[in-house]
């Protein structure tokens, strides 16, 4: 780890001012990405600002929605009772993540985040795009069973590894940042992430020195049938080969409305639009459920070792779609 | 006409080249220039005490647990020290040594004792309190946050010690392995461990408690965990399956798993398994000790 200064701001202005003027200095929250990251020397820092005691925990109602603060720790977003009661898909996702003690560290801004899993960003010794910009991708021709089958480009094939930002991107989820010029931006969880294209070092559409002060919730009505499925290599605490985020609005069992998120598939946490568009005013059957999947992943552009993700990609969407119903 | 710097980067396509596998535990890549601790005098004692009386390994843990109650009563390391230490662990990287006298300072109270250090900003807490602190009992495993074996309890809640710089800390409460007993007495979870064999070579053990003593204190909460049914009514009653995932963030190579969940069931629930083991008597020992005598000194093969 190379060596940084350590300070802890007052006021998320007197942080983002900090942050702002020293190009190579970071925001600390949980740390456990980014001192993962600078102990393997992918990632480095002139100066840590620890925003952790910073104001910003709080979880409260607004306007019919939920309003989460930023530096509120997974554990505790995850488990309150206005998230459990309302937007339970949220708290399933996040609790699917990692394990009890990095939920206690980590903090959701930080989630929303972290960076991928890949091999190749890790091992310095490799080329990579994202962390080396210019050196070449190492996972497209090498192994890349854990990649992505959506949204690719020749420069990087890395999925983004968050559970939260699938359910955030199925509950049209509203990122809340101060910028350098001390004025609110908001961005919709569907542009915060991007895909890779010929920048794969930009993970997000986040500007030099923004700081995430809260993630706002729209009111919903998914709360009685959604299912967040997470599909790994072992039980608990791995990250996803493929995940999905399923919530429907159902009048009988006729679908009033729906939404289907996916995880481990992309560069960013992706709706599957095709399937929702196909599942709006059916039935809620095991056949219309199958066929909105297959129609979703007709897209898919699978690499050498990863064409299982389009198959279970389509099982694991009829999978979260069922338990949602209560069917299984 | 193309734009070659944009050009150049796309067609450098290296293939074929592994990455060094992520999910590997690894041995600690800096050798920690104090990692060599010498035994603490109560340590020391235990080890006397084990090899003149051939003391079984359970007793010897089961002292182990009752004495690193003890164990915090370490004097602060001087400066000096810290300084050494820092500038030995920045020699891998090709970063300046920090200058005698730089440093953060960092006030925590660890196992109920004010403790007031000075520290490279680098250091994790989990290096502040084996090396600075000589809290051994909390490991070093895969220093990278996949194991577990560092878990301690900051505020009441169990973090990773791996991950967590030092200076983070400031002004918090944390409570190590050593803190979990008193004096006089093992911490129930302790006992279970013991009881239900939750350990064999016993490095993750630290962390498997820590994590252990910490859930429990979750389930009292009503938090959920990812098996949970329902979330909107969360258990209050853990399941074994509940136990299991929520303790997935510690891993044990010996594999005691069974062992650990018995161990925290019988805390939890005060579901007893039964006990496949007992101390041996001082009338058994004896037996033993003669048995042994009559086969060495009278060899009739």
């Amino acid at each position: 780890m190379t060596p940084f200064n350590y300070s802890r701001a007052a006021t998320a202005d007197e942080a983002v001012k900090m942050v702002a003027t020293h190009p190579q200095a970071r925001y600390l929250g949980g740390g456990t990405n980014l001192l993962d990251l600078m102990k393997d020397n992918v990632e480095s820092a002139s100066d840590l600002v620890d925003v952790t005691r910073l104001h910003l925990t709080e979880i409260a109602e607004q306007n019919g929605g939920v309003s989460i603060g930023a530096l509120a720790k997974n554990s505790d977003t995850a488990n309150h009772p206005l998230i459990r009661t309302r937007y339970p898909l949220l708290t399933q996702a996040m609790l699917a993540a990692a394990s009890a003690q990095i939920r206690n560290m980590a903090a959701n801004g930080g989630n929303l985040l972290q960076r991928t899993r890949c091999g190749y960003f890790y091992d310095t010794a490799l080329p990579c795009n994202k962390r080396a910009p210019g050196t070449g991708c190492g996972a497209r021709e090498g192994l890349n069973r854990m990649h992505a089958i959506f949204g690719a480009s020749e420069q990087c094939v890395a999925v983004h590894p968050s559970d939260m930002a699938v359910a955030l991107a199925a509950l049209d989820a509203k990122i809340h940042v101060r910028t350098p010029g001390g004025t609110e931006r908001v961005i919709p969880m569907a542009d915060f992430h991007r895909l890779p294209g010929d920048h794969p070092e930009r993970d997000n559409t986040l500007e030099p020195g923004e700081l995430i002060e809260r993630i706002k919730l729209p009111p919903s009505n998914f709360a009685a049938h959604s299912y967040y499925l997470k599909v790994r290599d072992r039980t608990s605490y791995a990250f996803a080969l493929v995940s999905v985020a399923a919530a429907m609005e159902l009048e009988g069992d006729t679908i009033r409305d729906v939404r289907l998120a996916m995880g481990g598939v992309a560069h960013k946490p992706g709706r599957a639009h095709q399937a929702e568009k196909a599942l709006i005013g059916k039935k809620a059957t095991e056949e219309n459920f199958a066929a909105a999947a297959a129609a979703e992943m007709k897209a898919a552009q699978p690499l050498a070792h990863n064409a299982y993700k389009v198959e279970l990609g389509q099982r694991a969407m009829v999978r979260a779609l069922l338990r949602a119903n209560g069917t299984v | 006409m193309p734009n070659l710097g944009h050009e150049s980067r796309i067609t450098k396509k290296p293939s074929g080249i592994q990455p060094t596998p992520r999910t590997t535990m690894h041995e600690p890549r800096t050798p920690d220039p104090e990692a060599d601790t010498p035994l603490s005098d109560d340590e020391n004692a235990l080890l006397d005490e084990m090899i003149r009386s051939g003391l079984p390994r359970r007793d010897f843990l089961k002292l182990m647990f009752g004495a690193s109650a003890g164990i915090f009563a370490y004097q602060l390391a001087t400066e000096k020290q810290i300084f050494a230490a820092t500038s030995a662990l920045a020699q891998g990287a090709a970063a300046p040594a920090l200058a005698e006298g730089a440093g953060v300072a960092v006030q925590l109270t660890v196992n109920g004792a004010s403790k007031t250090l000075k520290l490279d900003p680098r250091v994790v807490l989990l290096d502040a309190l084996r090396d600075k602190l000589a809290l051994t009992g909390t490991k070093k495993g895969c220093d990278h946050g996949q194991c577990g074996a560092c878990t301690v309890i900051v505020d009441g809640k169990r973090v990773l010690s791996c991950l967590t710089l030092a200076a983070q800390v400031g002004g918090k409460t944390v409570t190590t392995v050593e803190g979990l007993a008193t004096q006089e007495e093992l911490h129930s979870m302790q006992e279970a461990f013991i009881e239900h064999d939750g350990f064999q070579c016993g490095y993750c053990t630290p962390g498997q408690l820590c994590s252990a003593v910490a859930l429990l204190d979750e389930a009292k909460r009503g938090e959920c965990s990812y098996v949970t049914a329902d979330v909107k009514s969360p258990p209050m009653q853990l399941s074994d399956d509940e136990i299991r995932e929520r303790m997935s963030g510690n891993i044990c190579r010996c594999a005691a798993y069974p062992q650990i969940l018995a161990a925290i069931q019988s805390v939890h629930s005060g579901r007893k398994a039964t006990q496949t083991w007992g101390f041996a008597t001082e009338e058994k020992l004896a037996e033993i000790r003669k048995e042994f005598t009559h086969d060495t000194t009278h060899d009739t093969v």
